[in-house]
């Protein structure tokens, strides 16, 4: 074979690549032993933000247990597209009950394992942000208040992608989704107060609250990871990018996903017992115009009648985030 | 052991026996009683090995032994009225799933109009959610009816509600014979589980299912229920065997031999029929009850054997289906079908209205003397003039404001006792 010269890429992810890292520092993902949870062959459309993220996060959870994990989910896309009799694509114990149960649900399995003296096995609860924020916010809040022994993570598409994309109580404003479209005089998703479940989940003061998205996956692991080093209720919240859903290209669901965070309009920290103990700042700040061209759910923002209001409203909401929490780099405050 | 015991404290005590390993419940009367004195019984270690959530809604409560089941545990909850609706989705999940949870509900009336006192409404609208239905006639039987449950639930692995009248039996001090820990342990084994979620063996439990296989998924479920009618009977006898009293079972005859008039009942109401039988046969008519012991799954051929003899079966409910008509007359109907009976749909008690004695032996004579069309739905001891009155008013006046505060002002009644 003849001499090839080897090619260092520059990604432009800020990620350093596996190889330049200890193998102790390494990503579940690269290890040969990693437990593919949920498995290939399920069918989730391409760029699926969230099988990404799930296949991150239950790894990550089962390489911190040693394998002993059992995963309750809510139904939404995650649940469909992995499940289709008799073609489960899920490889550790996992039970789906309803829509709005999820966290009632992986609390009746986390009092189970102790009545029967296994709190060796953890307990994961996974849903939507339909599953989460809505229809599950009261079980939700029930369990946080309990302080149940369940890491519950939600995928956050900003919608109801199961059903055919409508809005949730996540879906941010001016985004076009099948019951909010643009017509009439506020095209989109109307402005709201916004609903962060991270916060609300903070002011129940529970051990562990973060955030995430599927742009940094290591950074995923390593929350997923020390979650389970707290015992009593964790909430993780995980933007993953639907291509589907927001009319965006499989290929981008990365980038969506790094752009929702270096505009600020996705805050990416950690919590603990109520306190913000850790900001991921951003790296290279930019317009909300880059992340939100891309999608078509914000097409109407930029056409023939382009609405540069509507764009510097949700550029206050970016600003907003990062001044609340302190995202801009290190110096540029 | 005898004691003189609140019906409440009786189950909490039973169920205690019953070693449930995960106790999840919302408060609601009148089945409070039961789930605080659970409370303190784990927390006192008399109920040893058990977590008891305190959830935040009969949906959580409903769901959290959906998920405790599915991990192994023995799962038990308790509730009421609107509480057993707002659990209603998780009902069917339950059952569809075929996890062996127990339930107690205290039967009351659904809203609106808020009502808290005793009928059947909550329990008849869950008939078709998937969930074995055992009705108990007195507090021992609601005692023996959930050491029998939990037996029946985990040997089908499907769900079962035992109904106890609200309030009527709750509440209600009367002696029962408490069975000793050593004699539960013997007759109910520790749960195996038929599927569990365990790492080590892992399963996907609660997948979707498309046409290809849903009717036979469903099908299972009826299979179930119909084995259960074969297993009731036979826990029923084991039941009596162990512990030298007979209980549970499909179905209660009373005095049916040769019965020409039949009622039909469920829960605590059998007593006063029972009465009213003794005093009829007194005066030399010929009259007999059956008590519906287990109404799902509808022991269709033990009813029709039960009534064959029957001319007259009056089939008195404490609920009704809005609009079309009884649901217990409906099923005794599908019983009798080719039988040359005669089936009368009488509503009773709806709300707390007591059924009574007189009340009953008036119906009875009425039904007896002809006065009562078979054809139509009878309503015991209703205010006609009082709906009239309010018929009349919708038909004039542009607004003639809600319907139960105009019907309380004619009754001159200030407040109609409920509370939360
Ligand atoms: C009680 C109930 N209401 C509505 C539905 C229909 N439904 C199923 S999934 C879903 C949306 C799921 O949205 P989300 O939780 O955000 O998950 P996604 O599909 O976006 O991942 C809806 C509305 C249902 N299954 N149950
Ligand atoms: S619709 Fe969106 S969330 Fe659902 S499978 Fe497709 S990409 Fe994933
Ligand atoms: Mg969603």
């Amino acid at each position: 074979m003849p001499y090839q010269e080897i090619k260092l890429y520059q990604t432009g992810t800020f990620v350093a690549g596996n190889r330049l890292l200890e193998p102790e520092q390494r990503s579940v993902q690269a290890r040969t032993g990693r437990s593919n949870s949920i498995t290939s062959g399920h069918r989730a459309c391409r760029g699926c933000g969230e099988a990404l993220g799930a296949r991150y996060v239950l790894d990550a959870a089962m390489r911190a247990t040693g394998g002993k994990v059992v995963a309750v989910n809510s139904t939404g896309c995650l649940e469909v597209f992995s499940t289709p009799y008799p073609e489960s694509s899920w490889q550790l114990p996992w039970l789906h009950s309803l829509f709005g149960n999820g966290p009632a649900v992986a609390a009746g399995v986390a009092a189970a394992l102790r009545a029967r003296g296994r709190d060796d096995i953890r307990v994961v609860g996974q849903a939507g942000d339909g599953g989460t924020v809505d229809i599950g916010f009261g079980t939700l809040s029930g369990m946080f208040e309990r302080n149940d022994d369940v890491l519950f993570v939600c995928y956050d598409n900003e919608g109801y992608m199961n059903t055919g994309v409508q809005r949730s109580g996540a879906t941010p404003p001016a985004a076009i989704t099948a019951n909010t479209k643009a017509l009439g005089q506020t095209p989109g998703n109307a402005f709201g107060q916004g609903k962060s479940v991270p916060l609300i989940a903070m002011a129940h003061e529970i051990p562990y609250v973060a955030t995430a998205t599927v742009a940094e996956l290591r950074d995923l692991e390593y929350k997923v990871e020390k979650a389970m080093t707290f015992r009593g209720a964790r909430y993780l919240h995980v933007f993953v990018p639907c291509p589907l859903g927001w009319g965006a290209d499989s290929a981008d669901t990365v980038r969506l996903a790094r752009l929702s965070k270096e505009t600020g309009l996705f805050p990416v920290f950690e919590a603990e017992a109520g306190e913000v103990t850790e900001v991921s700042r951003i790296r290279r700040q930019v317009p909300v115009e880059e992340y939100l061209r891309p999608q078509r759910r914000y097409a109407h923002l930029f056409g023939d009648h382009p609405r540069p209001d509507i764009v510097a409203r949700l550029q206050a909401r970016a600003d907003r985030n990062i001044a609340r929490f302190g995202l801009l780099p290190e110096g540029d405050e | 052991m005898r004691s003189q015991v609140e019906g409440s404290q009786a189950v909490a005590r039973a169920v205690t026996l019953c070693r449930p390993q995960v106790i999840a419940a919302y408060p609601i009367s009148p089945q409070t009683h039961i789930v605080e004195s659970l409370s303190d019984r784990v927390r006192t270690g008399e109920l040893a090995g058990c977590e008891y959530l305190m959830v935040e809604s009969e949906f959580g409560a409903m769901s959290a032994c959906i998920g405790a089941s599915g991990a192994g545990a023995r799962a038990y909850t308790a509730t009421s009225s609107q509480g057993l609706l707002f659990m209603a989705e998780a009902l069917f999940n339950a059952s569809g799933l075929g996890l062996p949870v127990v339930m107690t509900v205290a039967n009351r009336a659904i809203g609106a109009p808020i009502n808290i006192w005793n009928d059947h409404s909550d329990a008849m609208a869950m008939r078709d959610s998937g969930w074995i239905q055992l009705y108990a006639e007195s507090n021992q039987e609601a005692v023996d009816l959930h050491v029998q449950a939990f037996r029946l639930a985990e040997s089908l692995s499907v769900p079962v509600m035992v109904c106890m009248d609200g309030f009527v039996l709750t509440h209600a001090f009367e002696e029962v014979d408490l069975p000793t820990q050593e004699q539960v342990d013997a007759f109910l084994p520790p749960l195996v589980p038929r599927q569990l979620l365990d790492p080590d063996e892992p399963v996907t439990i609660g997948a979707m299912v498309g046409p290809e296989a849903f009717a036979e998924v469903k099908y299972l479920m009826h299979v179930k229920q119909m084995a259960a009618l074969d297993e009731i009977p036979v826990i029923a006898r084991e039941f009596e065997a162990a512990f030298g009293r007979s209980s549970g079972g499909l179905l209660r005859p009373y005095r049916l031999e040769d019965a020409e008039t039949v009622v039909v009942a469920l829960g605590s109401v059998l007593g006063t029929i029972q009465d009213v039988v003794d005093a009829m046969r007194d005066d030399g008519v010929s009259v007999g009850a059956l008590g519906i012991g287990c109404f799902r799954p509808w022991p269709v051929g033990e009813v029709r054997e039960a009534l064959q003899n029957a001319n007259r079966v009056v089939v008195v409910e404490k609920a009704f289906a809005v609009g079309a008509g009884g649901i217990v007359g409906q099923n005794v109907r599908d019983a009798t079908r080719r039988q040359p009976v005669e089936v009368y749909d009488v509503v009773a008690g709806l709300g707390g209205r007591p059924i009574t004695r007189a009340s009953l032996r008036a119906l009875l004579d009425d039904v007896l003397g002809g006065r009562v069309d078979p054809g139509r739905l009878h309503f015991m001891d209703l205010d006609l003039e009082l709906v009239q009155r309010e018929l009349e008013r919708s038909r004039h006046g542009e607004r003639p404001g809600p319907h139960a505060e105009n019907m309380l002002r004619d009754l001159g009644t200030v407040a109609s006792g409920a509370y939360e």
